[in-house]
């Protein structure tokens, strides 16, 4: 195993179960520092739950948990872990509906996270221009004003990732970001990750094969818990096992 | 709007009018009781302004229920508990003030002690003989159980039907100790008999109107703090709480904390409603804490509108105007009108009054775009599950 230093996560022999059913089994994932890294895998291989254990929603019964180098992310909660600089995209998008595209950004915003401080926050003019910033790599500056509710599925999907970026994360993770997205926005979307991945680290979930192949990264293939294949997508593709659970179905 | 920009997001237009209203009423309203000879028409005779002065208190109450049920969607089922508890903390000095004058003429000990053959006044009755103290106790008394209460709930990450059901639970469980004679809150009598309030006796013309002006601006100051809850970054964050806890979560906000300020403001405001209900009606007893109570509280805000804050206050003054009008007219109705209403309500008006006017107003001038962004447009349907 490699060591922890200047990796931005490492898992190193996770596991947990549910009921007595491993949902994770012996787990050892590494991503570097600036990486962006795709991962595929069948129905219940793990992949959500992976990033329930990263994000602190879910406790590993054994492993280690490092993130940004040595950071053991098993002793914090999810706004704990947040803070620390990981943003999390969930595979149903989820958004502030009655609030407008503006507000959901604004309360992303990396900043104090108190109540107080939310009692009596004021609009910088900074904010402003981080927000217009935002909103333009996710292609949203056209519906600053427009309530949540109003957009489309994928325009949803963009907002989502645009409050991790908000955050301002040294690791993204992103779940399903292409689900339910026309062709063309699936397009758009990949060039909105490389974008993304040039100044941070990137963990993307992802079914459509045609996307991972867009995003152009090292491809991690998840089988019943612990890694199946690791490398380039047409590495991984050529597989025998990963054709046999996974892509020849 | 100018005065928007002074006070903050939350003082909508609607707000600044219902404000100046309460505002006006708590003044004229006495006013004419006092001073008007009672032939003229707009005299307002007493039984009316002993009533509204209640309806006041009452509206108070819903407005804390609606700050978080519909801005923090936390159904709370109990949240007469707190309306009580600063009732009887404002019963105690009530109590406290009436001296020698009892039944028993014991200055120290009120009657129920006496007749209990209690020989000294238990501790968590001291102090209340002044005013001061006893304010000081409704304000604290449900803020601190409400902050305990919430504490555990909300970090134990206990939300929907089950959360309603333990606040339920909780003031249930405060109406059976308070019935029990040897809690020292006057069993199931409660606390009555009262005789007079800061000097002046309470059942006195000049009394009565000044009580009915403290419960306006009471709950114009009610209001005013709510606007600006909600105006605030924070009032946005509550409603996100609402909408999608987990993402505020993921996003690094601690929603237990978003919810327990709310809930320990709100259980404040309810405190304050009781206190100033209980010196107009002349008695707190445990029939306060009944279950029913929190729940008819619920049914006003529904009505009124949620996720509004004049909402509720329409609410609770019209639904308690049916209730009086029901109760004399046709007194057995009313319990099967009040259920009627609620599933009416639901079913075809999910966003009270206030929605059905809002969306009276968009039909008629459909070209000019809902300029007030705050109040209508974030009233969430109801989820029966919540």
């Amino acid at each position: 195993m490699t060591t922890k230093a200047g990796t931005i996560l490492y898992l190193n022999g996770v596991s947990v179960s549910f009921d007595g059913f491993r949902a994770i089994n012996d787990l050892s994932l590494v991503l570097d520092k600036g990486e962006m890294r795709a991962i595929i895998g069948p129905n219940g291989a793990g992949k959500t739950t992976m990033m329930d254990i990263i994000t602190g929603k879910t406790r590993p019964d054994k492993g280690e948990v490092f993130f940004d180098g040595n950071i053991d992310l098993t002793r914090h909660d999810e706004p704990g872990i947040a803070n620390l600089g990981i943003g999390r995209k969930f595979q149903k998008p989820t958004v502030f509906e009655s609030h407008t595209v503006e507000d959901n950004i604004r309360l992303s915003l990396k900043g104090e996270r108190s109540v107080f401080a939310a009692l009596f926050a004021k609009n910088s003019v900074a904010d402003d221009r981080r927000i217009t910033e935002i909103l333009e790599t996710v292609r949203l500056d056209g519906r600053r004003d427009a309530l949540a509710a109003n957009l489309s599925h994928g325009q949803k999907q963009w907002l989502e990732i645009g409050m991790l970026l908000a955050q301002d994360p040294k690791l993204l993770l992103v779940d399903e970001p292409v689900a339910g997205m026309t062709d063309a926005e699936t397009a758009e979307t990949a060039r909105l990750l490389k974008d993304i991945a040039r100044e941070h680290s990137v963990i993307v979930v992802e079914h459509d094969m045609h996307f991972v192949r867009e995003l152009d990264v090292k491809v991690t293939c998840l089988h019943e818990g612990s890694v199946l294949a690791e490398g380039p997508l047409d590495h991984v593709a050529a597989d025998q096992r990963v054709v046999e659970v996974y892509l020849g179905r | 709007m100018i005065t928007q920009r002074v006070f903050g997001a939350g003082f909508t237009p609607r707000v600044q009018l219902a404000l100046a209203l309460i505002l006006l009423g708590g003044v004229l309203v006495p006013l004419s009781n006092l001073l008007l000879a009672p032939s003229n028409p707009l005299h307002v005779p007493s039984y009316a302004l002993a009533l509204f002065g209640k309806y006041l208190c009452y509206a108070l109450l819903a407005l804390s229920l609606d700050l978080v049920w519909g801005y923090v969607g936390i159904l709370s089922l109990g949240h007469g508990a707190f309306f009580a508890l600063g009732g009887y903390a404002m019963g105690m000095y009530l109590m406290r003030q009436i001296g020698a004058r009892g039944v028993y003429a014991n200055p120290e000990l009120p009657d129920f002690m006496v007749f209990l053959n209690w020989s000294e006044l238990p501790w968590f009755w001291l102090g209340f003989d002044r005013f001061w103290f006893a304010c000081l106790m409704v304000l604290l008394v449900p803020g601190l159980l409400a902050f305990v209460f919430g504490w555990f709930a909300f970090r134990s990450r206990v939300t929907g039907v089950y959360l309603s059901i333990i606040t339920q639970a909780m003031t249930y469980a405060l109406l059976l100790a308070f019935f029990r004679n040897d809690m020292g809150f006057g069993g199931n009598n409660g606390l009555t008999d009262f005789k007079d309030i800061l000097g002046f006796p309470v059942q006195a013309a000049g009394t009565r109107g000044a009580l009915f002006a403290a419960s306006a601006l009471a709950l114009a100051v009610g209001v005013a703090v709510c606007a600006a809850i909600v105006g605030s970054q924070y009032g946005k964050l509550m409603i996100a709480v609402r909408d999608a806890e987990s993402r505020t979560r993921f996003l690094g906000w601690r929603p237990e904390n978003v919810k327990l300020f709310a809930f320990t403001v709100s259980a404040v405001m309810a405190g304050i409603a009781g206190a100033l209900y209980v010196p107009q009606v002349g008695i707190i007893n445990p029939g306060e804490f009944a279950p029913a109570n929190s729940i008819e509280v619920v049914v006003w805000t529904a009505v009124g509108g949620r996720g509004t804050i004049v909402g509720p206050i329409i609410g609770a003054l019209l639904v308690n105007s049916a209730k009086s009008w029901f109760t004399g007219a046709l007194p057995d109705f009313w319990l099967f009108a009040l259920g009627g209403l609620f599933v009416f309500v639901t079913l075809f008006m999910p966003k009270g009054i206030l929605g059905l006017w809002d969306q009276w107003q968009n039909r008629t001038m459909r070209k000019k775009p809902a300029d007030d962004p705050i109040e209508p447009s974030t009233a969430p349907l109801p989820q029966p599950a919540e």
